[in-house]
């Protein structure tokens, strides 16, 4: 390899990395700048097409970032006035993009920061359907592929590439606008943003006992998009829901055994918790606790954390999770956290006490279809030796659910049942 | 932007409010009315008659039928519009909160189609 060559290489890597950790950003700023998605994806591309031709003549500028948000925005400027031979309606808007945007101050640090919540935030639009946010924020916030978002959710590609360009097509025809919400509007469409992560994260870790690796990627993505949202924006929600992740991936091998057996969260083996993400975790719970503006996601990372703490089931200090469950309940009252409080209060005051409150839901006519509540309850009935009734519970569990290794731990269950 | 906004109310509801509940809810209606006037996004606004009086209208290989009843039975029935200029969605999504049928109904959204005439 002559001196050139290996030069050219290194530039090559060079353009690779600056790819990995900046094309997010410059994406943000050039649809800022154009106004665009479709453009600016295209700005993107040509400006780092620009940077493997002639980084390795004129040398690595200064500022790659700002560099390539130039020669995007040129690119795609220069374009529209080429097209505009055919189109002259695009005479205009060429003139107008130039004029606006030539200052390069609007590319600086603060502005740039803004645009990734901007991206965020248009991404996340409540005004889109779920679906569509999803795919939307891991292909244009994260940059995975259309492939990668299409395996990760087992749909097919099409599937996905559609939801993107219906969602692209409204915001660019109902006037979504590229921006981070007014102060007064900042709840509500922060819960949004919020939500995308959060399902996000879920279909990663539900899945991870499975087959299939890439699904667990899911999960270290929603945290990525976590720690970038808390370093944004760092609202108590934020840092709470980031807490909740931290501490849930924690235990991630101890969820599962080496044959891919769930391993309920009284048996793990607790010296397979992973200390250093529990640590992070539980000092982000208290931050976000002392703030008193807190809500669902920070108390739920709280009740993780004092399972994270705990030295095993017996030492975990239940009347503090009923507590904590109680405030919950209150503040985001769901069946599904009256069911976790019922188990906690089962672990506080013994099975009865549970199987009571269980009860009571299920006669409301709620969860009927949910199987942890089944299982659940089949578990309160086995401990207290009602075998028929943890018989019938167990059955109903595993005629609702599909998930294979939740499948065979009811099995598991059913058989070790004494006649 | 324009934008349009439909506003669908249960006429069973709004008939079954008392003399003084619909006077308070009518001048809720002029006083949201007064404030779009001022803030500039008004540009139309008017109440429909109720979906008794509704007749729909479709001519099928040359022929025209006439029926009597609103294009579609559904819980909520169309009841106004307003037609107002906002800067984008999330500005007329500001607006249509602020519909006193928001509460009790629902309001419907829609930008209005804007074609390139050459």
């Amino acid at each position: 390899m002559g001196e050139d060559e290996a030069a050219g290489a290194g530039v090559r890597e060079t353009v690779d990395a600056v790819y990995r950790t900046d094309s997010r950003r410059v994406l943000a700023t050039l649809i800022r700048l154009l106004g665009d998605f479709e453009l600016a994806e295209e700005a993107l591309h040509d400006a780092f097409t620009a940077a493997v031709e002639r980084w390795p003549r004129d040398g690595v500028p200064a500022n790659p970032r700002a560099w390539l948000v130039s020669t995007g925005r040129f690119k795609a400027i220069d374009g529209m006035r080429r097209r505009a031979r055919f189109d002259a309606s695009l005479v205009e808007l060429a003139r107008r993009l130039d004029a606006d945007t030539g200052d390069p101050a609007a590319w600086d640090e603060e502005s740039v920061a803004d645009d990734r919540l901007r991206l965020i935030f248009t991404c996340c639009h409540p005004a889109l359907p779920p679906d569509a946010q999803i795919a939307l924020t891991l292909r244009e916030v994260c940059g995975l592929t259309t492939e990668e978002i299409a395996r990760a959710f087992l749909t097919g590609p099409s599937t996905v590439a559609q939801r993107i360009v219906r969602a692209k097509a409204k915001i660019r025809d109902a006037g979504i606008p590229y921006q981070v919400p007014a102060r007064a509007d900042l709840p509500d469409r922060l819960d949004s943003v919020l939500h995308v992560v959060y399902l996000v994260f879920n279909e990663g870790y539900s899945a991870s006992s499975g087959v299939s690796l890439t699904r667990h990627d899911l999960s270290g993505e929603a945290i990525r998009l976590g720690r970038l949202l808390s370093e944004l924006l760092p609202e108590p929600e934020v840092v709470g829901l980031l807490a909740l992740m931290l501490l849930h991936e924690a235990r991630g091998a101890g969820r599962t055994s080496p044959t891919g057996e769930l391993i309920l969260l009284g048996d793990q083996d607790r010296s397979l918790w992973r200390r250093d993400l529990i640590g992070e975790g539980a000092a982000l719970v208290e931050r976000a606790l002392s703030s008193r503006r807190f809500g669902p996601y920070t108390l739920q990372a709280a009740i993780a954390a004092v399972h994270a703490e705990a030295a095993d089931a017996a030492a975990t200090d239940w009347a503090q999770i009923v507590g904590l469950y109680d405030v919950l309940a209150r503040a985001d009252p769901s069946p599904v956290v009256e069911l976790n409080r019922a188990a906690a209060v089962a672990m506080r005051d013994g099975p009865l006490a549970g199987l009571t409150l269980i009860d009571a839901i299920l006669a409301r006519g709620d969860l009927a279809d949910y199987y942890p509540a089944h299982s659940a309850r089949a578990d309160l009935c086995r401990r207290l030796g009602r075998r028929a009734e943890a018989r019938a519970s167990y059955e109903r569990a595993l005629g609702l659910t599909r998930l294979e290794p939740e499948r065979r731990f009811l099995e598991r269950r059913l058989g070790e049942l004494p006649d | 932007m324009k934008y349009l906004c439909l506003i669908y109310d249960e006429e069973k509801k709004l008939g079954a409010m008392s003399k003084s509940e619909s006077d308070a809810f009518m001048g809720e209606y002029y006083a949201f009315t007064d404030g779009i006037r001022k803030s500039g996004h008004y540009v139309a606004g008017e109440a429909l008659q109720p979906i008794h009086t509704a007749t729909t209208v479709r001519i099928r290989n040359g022929k025209m039928s006439t029926t009597d009843g609103p294009f579609a039975e559904t819980k909520e029935q169309l009841g106004g519009f307003y037609l107002i200029n906002a800067r984008d969605l999330n500005d007329a999504i500001q607006v249509a909160s602020k519909i006193p049928s928001a509460r009790l109904g629902s309001v419907e959204v829609r930008p209005i189609m804007v074609f390139n005439q050459q």
